[in-house]
């Protein structure tokens, strides 16, 4: 790893950080609308995964996605201003937190539908090899998506397709307030690759550098034309499955477990092992990240909501 | 002119619009030859053109339709199709939540160009999983288009209108049409997406029909020319988005409207055709507006009750004789 990735995979984590956190202070605020799903936990699973994605590259996420689109290039004020409602969020106000997309930087969308991003992963995968683009998709997914009929589905066809697609499933272990470990008999999504016969491949979620040998790997494949692979983080989400959600089903013990393996620290302290960023570099980050932030949510909260009969367009082409 | 078939002319439009445009393919079960589609409606296809854009795919209707809107919403313009209409079911969610939200949802940043396309409709006895006319479930969802030609000129016309926009389209293609022939032009050309026809002219009546119901409405009005009965057939072609001119002049015309739906009566495009013209053509009307649709049970699978579940004929010209005789 060079030091340009290493600045941007902590520059990225922390953006996605306080995002969140900012996130969450403005919706107890009662100023946004709707529902939110933080990611705050999760940051070295997108990060790590996407230091090796090229702009034109496509990436699906799920209702979960404000990390996935930070990672893969989305603007702060852009998803903000969504997050607002606003006419000038990526989706004109018409997609909120869990629609977000910015399909021009590849963003193919965070998804309401439990693994639904899968299939449209794997269309895009295909596209880019019938087009002989190579371009590669990512397909984010939670351990709870592993249950659903569409990641049987979707890592068949591209499997059977060798499409150039990767299958991240972010395994926090809670699927809402149910235990994976009760929803299936296998102790690792990873083992169901084998099914398929595709690589699957586990890795640390609370590490960034981790992730990122794990997914350059899974990815080469990829764009080698060898097919997709399952690639399993193991990780954990610090707050509820959404905001307002007393999470009562996660035990003290768990919790306060997995709190103390806050992904930022784990992956500064190994960049910094590494001679990778220094503490001053990592505070200059920081800084220029909370100033980024500030005009993010100035700029949400000043733009214009969009006009109502704006309801009526945007359906057909 | 030639004439061919319904699935020859289908058939033809997809071979003529993927050798225009590369961007095409299909994709589903059996596209392939030597199958060429369950009712040959890709038949020749892959052996003039190869398989590079003729995909078989696994039986897995939500991964490969939504495989096809995500080829669709980054450069592709995919044709897909489900082997009967009735798996529809099976990917609810890449139709309505995917692939009708899509565009919309993402404040336009993409266009859907794909379409689906699916044999349609019973009178085969298929029985109760291959028999379903399930149009009016699409309509009512905002995001998809519902096509549904006729006959074997609408379905090479209709096909490349289709395919050449760029809009998720539900194209449902009759069983009972598929081996009908008629004079189709071997070059390419359109039918407009969205605009009824009115296939027969007459005085008398309006009988608004679609898909399979248009060859029964046809025949009625043949067997009530003979009464001395007009009637004037209106061919929908496309049940969503409605012409909603060309309906509702026609009634103007007849003062008399009678829908026939091979579908269920309970929130259709009959019912809502009947609240479109009550609502902006309640004067043009002399009589009360007549539906005839299936009986609501599942499809049954004997000839005898699966005859008595939908309309046939008869049906029709015993409506349209009451219907002039009732003063209004």
């Amino acid at each position: 790893m060079d030091q340009r990735t290493a600045e941007w995979i902590y520059r990225t984590m922390y953006a996605i950080r306080v995002f969140e956190l900012k996130v969450e202070e403005l919706f107890a605020a009662g100023e946004l609308p709707g529902f939110v799903h933080l990611y705050i936990g999760q940051e070295a699973c997108a990060v790590g995964v996407c230091a090796h994605l090229k702009p034109e590259d496509y990436i699906t996420s799920t209702h979960r996605g404000h990390g996935h689109c930070i990672a893969k290039g989305g603007k702060l004020d852009r998803m903000m201003a969504e997050l607002y409602a606003k006419s000038t969020g990526y989706n004109k106000g018409k997609g909120g937190s869990m629609h977000l997309a910015s399909t021009e930087d590849g963003i193919l969308g965070a998804n309401g539908i439990n693994a639904a991003g899968m299939p449209l992963a794997v269309g895009a995968a295909l596209s880019a090899k019938m087009q002989k683009n190579g371009r590669i998709a990512i397909a984010f997914f939670g351990d709870g998506a592993s249950n659903q009929g569409t990641f049987h589905e979707s890592i068949n066809l591209a499997a059977a397709f060798q499409l150039p697609v990767v299958f991240v499933c972010e395994n926090n272990q809670f699927a809402v307030g149910t235990r994976i470990s009760e929803t299936a008999r296998i102790a690792n999504i990873a083992d169901r690759a084998s099914a398929y016969g595709i690589p699957g491949k586990i890795a640390d979620g609370m590490n960034a550098l981790e992730v990122y040998e794990a997914a350059g790997r899974c990815i080469e494949k990829a764009r080698e034309g060898e097919g997709p692979s399952i690639l399993e983080l193991k990780t954990w989400r610090f707050r509820a499955h959404f905001q307002g959600e007393p999470a009562t089903y996660r035990s003290k013990k768990d919790e306060e477990a997995w709190l103390k393996k806050d992904p930022l620290n784990i992956t500064l302290e190994s960049l910094a092992v590494l001679n990778l960023l220094t503490q001053q570099k990592a505070k200059e980050i920081e800084g220029e990240i909370q100033e980024e932030l500030a005009k993010a949510v100035e700029f949400a909260r000043t733009s214009p909501a969009p006009q109502p009969e704006e309801a009526l367009t945007d359906i057909f082409a | 002119m030639r004439k061919i078939s319904y699935s020859e002319a289908i058939a033809e439009a997809q071979l003529q619009e993927m050798e225009r445009d590369p961007k095409v393919f299909l994709m589903g079960l059996v596209q392939r030859d030597p199958y060429g589609s369950a009712f040959g409606q890709t038949k020749g296809i892959s052996s003039k053109l190869g398989t590079d854009r003729v995909l078989d795919t696994p039986v897995s209707e939500q991964g490969y339709v939504g495989a096809g809107l995500g080829a669709a919403i980054t450069g592709m313009r995919p044709v897909v199709e489900l082997q009967f209409s009735d798996f529809i079911t099976i990917c609810m969610d890449q139709v309505v939540q995917q692939g009708a939200n899509l565009r919309y949802m993402f404040g336009g940043q993409i266009k859907v160009p794909m379409v689906l396309r699916a044999p349609t409709g019973a009178y085969l006895s298929a029985a109760a999983h291959h028999s379903h006319s399930l149009e009016s479930w699409f309509a009512y969802i905002p995001g998809i288009k519902v096509v549904l030609p006729s006959d074997a000129y609408d379905a090479k016309g209709l096909l490349i209108s289709a395919i050449r926009e760029d809009n998720f389209i539900l194209y449902l293609e009759h069983k009972k049409l598929y081996d009908k022939k008629m004079e189709v032009p071997q070059e390419s050309f359109t039918v407009p997406i969205g605009k009824a026809a009115v296939k027969r002219e007459g005085r008398d009546l309006t009988i608004v029909a679609w898909s399979f119901m248009v060859s029964k409405a046809l025949e009625a009005a043949e067997a009530l020319s003979k009464e001395d009965v007009s009637a004037e057939i209106v061919d929908l072609r496309t049940v969503s988005p409605l012409d909603e001119e060309t309906i509702l002049k026609s009634v103007e015309k007849t003062g008399r409207l009678l829908i026939l739906q091979e579908a269920y009566r309970h929130c259709s495009v009959a019912t809502d055709v009947s609240a479109l013209v009550a609502e902006k053509g309640f004067d043009l009307l002399d009589a009360p507006i007549r539906l005839i649709t299936a009986k609501d049970v599942p499809m049954p699978f004997a000839p005898v009750l699966e005859n008595y579940v939908l309309p046939q004929t008869e049906d029709v010209v015993r409506e349209a004789r009451r219907m002039l005789e009732d003063k209004g």
